[in-house]
């Protein structure tokens, strides 16, 4: 390759083009093993959802009569694990903005307060939030679900917020702390001068500027509340206080589980986050750029 | 995303260094530490009553010796170890060395590159719940659709995948990298994303190409990139509870359990949680120097990233 860069003569050059070209195939059979191994587990949630009953147990790669059946099912809980589906999906919403509200309040002010404000023991409480964020989850769930009843709050909706809160905040102070370092300093200052407080500073100030990074952090947190499953599992019991995922688990406790109507509801339960997810691609990518990295 | 990435390293630089001056001998915000205490108090709170109690508490069930000999001479728990082991250090490195490779594959021009990345993302962008089902139920030795596309395409009837502990194994660390490649592609993306041309255009002159363009440039700026995911990713896998509680959902007869579910299993199902916290501690030997390293990593490239 370095010799036809150099020289460029005629029969290299034809080389070259048919090498491009081969690379490029290679390439593009390389795409399409990537695109199949992405799309099987889809493609199976939903080939599963469109089968009748005796689809699912008949061995082919494709429903022979697919239909929505299992999706009206699911809209008209019509399934005696269904019956509080709606319900359950609005839990998971009050859940979910919840978590994103309280991790947005909480962390913005605790990154004002470490970065902007310059609190003396600001590296203590960074510090804190990195343990955090890097103790798995799952390893603080046994004491967590007993200090929960302590709290009085099992099988409480709040105690599922209080966990999510818990455990997203760390890395908002981590995000907003980076990013509040873009915005200049001088602001602030000559917000003072002109008489503000630090409440005013922070309300008129470094909201609106942090505007972005409260996007990202929100769209975050939104998701994990979503998406978790362990804590919602333990903490909440009944069926009128449980979550979708909770709810959607609840279909593998049973031995002839119909499988058609679990991944119908699996897969009304993906929508939201997904068209999230893709909404707000652009602000994901910036946050995780910004700050580090979360999965 | 471009704008925000190109104001942080100028900002940054300036706006510290100043500032701090300014606290510690500027005396004219002196009623700002009463402020800074007050904005610092949610958190503070949170982290007192929902991070501190339940580690304390925790450590307080988990104080028994006794509970670690049982620990022992359990060989669930043995196993539990072994298959973390292996779901760690395969899991691990398979997605991390994988997604860096398909960054580089990412960098590619073309439409259909940027299309495709599009579809890639989309097991990050599915909840992990309805993922691993479908997985579970893609591996169904009777029913399940890989069984079913070997026997159309190749008339192989394929193995009951799940009846099988390290079948069991290689379908829980196959769920997981392909639930979680994409997200470490798409760091490793920006990454070198990063990486500014000049430094290409450089290389190139000297005539470096291939294998030593990427040696010579691409390397020394993603190492230390690579080491932070890989870390983080150790610490996440470690914790990771989905996958392998839905995917073989430890079986079978608790064959495939990691050391995440086990603790849960000893708590929840079998009604033993301090068993489950002691199970749970035995991990800390791994994660606190994996945490006191990273925490290390990420306060340093944090400020100076």
């Amino acid at each position: 390759m370095s010799a036809t860069t150099a020289g460029g003569r005629l029969p290299s050059r034809r080389h070259y083009r048919v090498r491009r070209y081969l690379v490029e195939a290679l390439c593009m059979v390389f795409g399409l093993v990537l695109l199949v191994w992405s799309l099987l587990p889809i493609y199976n949630i939903i080939i599963v959802a469109l089968s009748s009953h005796d689809d699912v147990f008949s061995g082919t790669v494709w429903p022979e009569h697919p239909s929505l059946h299992s999706f009206v099912i699911v809209f008209t809980e019509g399934f005696w694990y269904l019956d509080n589906f709606w319900h359950q999906f609005g839990n998971s919403f009050f859940v979910g903005f919840m978590t994103m509200f309280l991790t947005l309040f909480v962390g913005s002010l605790a990154s004002f307060a470490i970065g902007r404000l310059h609190l003396r023991q600001g590296w203590l409480l960074s510090n804190a939030a990195l343990m955090t964020y890097v103790i798995p989850a799952s390893f603080l769930a046994i004491p967590f679900y007993r200090i929960m009843q302590i709290y009085g709050l099992s099988n409480n909706l709040w105690s599922v917020i209080a966990a999510m809160v818990t455990f997203a905040t760390p890395y908002a102070i981590f995000i907003f702390s980076q990013y509040g370092k873009t915005i200049p300093m001088e602001l602030d200052e000559s917000a003072r001068i002109d008489g503000a407080n630090p409440l005013q500073i922070y309300i008129r100030i470094y909201l609106p500027l942090m505007a972005p990074a409260l996007v990202a952090v929100g769209t975050y947190a939104l998701l994990l509340a979503w998406n978790e499953y362990l804590y919602q599992f333990l903490l909440l019991s009944t069926p009128r206080s449980m979550t979708v995922a909770v709810a959607l688990a609840q279909f593998l406790n049973s031995d002839e589980s119909p499988w058609n109507y679990m991944m119908a509801t699996a897969i009304i339960y993906a929508l939201p986050p997904m068209i999230l997810y893709y909404g707000f691609r652009r602000y994901m990518a910036a946050g995780l750029t910004m700050g580090g990295v979360k999965g | 995303m471009s704008t925000t990435q190109q104001a942080v390293p100028i900002g940054r630089a300036v706006g510290r260094a100043r500032l701090r001056r300014a606290a510690w001998h500027g005396g004219l915000f002196g009623h700002d530490y009463v402020w800074a205490l007050g904005f610092a108090i949610p958190y503070i709170a949170i982290f007192l009553f929902f991070v501190i109690y339940p580690i304390i508490y925790g450590l307080w069930l988990g104080s028994e010796p006794a509970l670690y000999s049982e620990l022992v001479e359990d060989p669930r728990y043995t196993m539990a170890l072994v298959n973390t082991l292996v779901y760690v250090g395969v899991g691990v490195n398979l997605h991390i060395i994988g997604a860096f490779l398909l960054s580089g594959f990412f960098m590619r021009k073309g439409w259909w590159v940027k299309a495709l990345l599009g579809i890639y993302i989309l097991p990050w962008a599915t909840p992990a719940l309805p993922a691993f089902i479908s997985i579970h139920w893609f591996f169904d030795g009777q029913y399940g659709l890989l069984n079913n596309l070997l026997y159309s395409l190749f008339g192989i009837d394929g193995p009951v995948y799940l009846n099988d502990r390290w079948l069991g194994m290689t379908c829980n660390i196959a769920a997981y990298v392909w639930k979680n490649m994409p997200f470490w592609t798409v760091i490793f993306l920006a990454g070198r994303m990063a990486i500014p041309q000049e430094l290409y255009e450089a290389a190139a002159v000297d005539g470096a190409t291939g294998f030593r363009r990427f040696a010579n440039v691409t390397w020394p700026l993603m190492a230390n990139l690579y080491f932070v995911c890989t870390l983080l990713s150790t610490i996440f896998t470690l914790g990771d509870f989905n996958a392998v509680y839905f995917v073989s959902g430890g079986g079978p007869g608790m064959s495939t359990e990691v050391l995440a579910t086990l603790g849960i299993r000893y708590a929840f199902t079998l009604s033993m949680p301090r068993l489950g916290v002691a199970e749970v501690m035995t991990a800390l030997p791994l994660m606190v120097p994996l945490v006191y390293v990273l925490m290390r990593k990420l306060r340093v490239s944090g400020q100076q990233l």
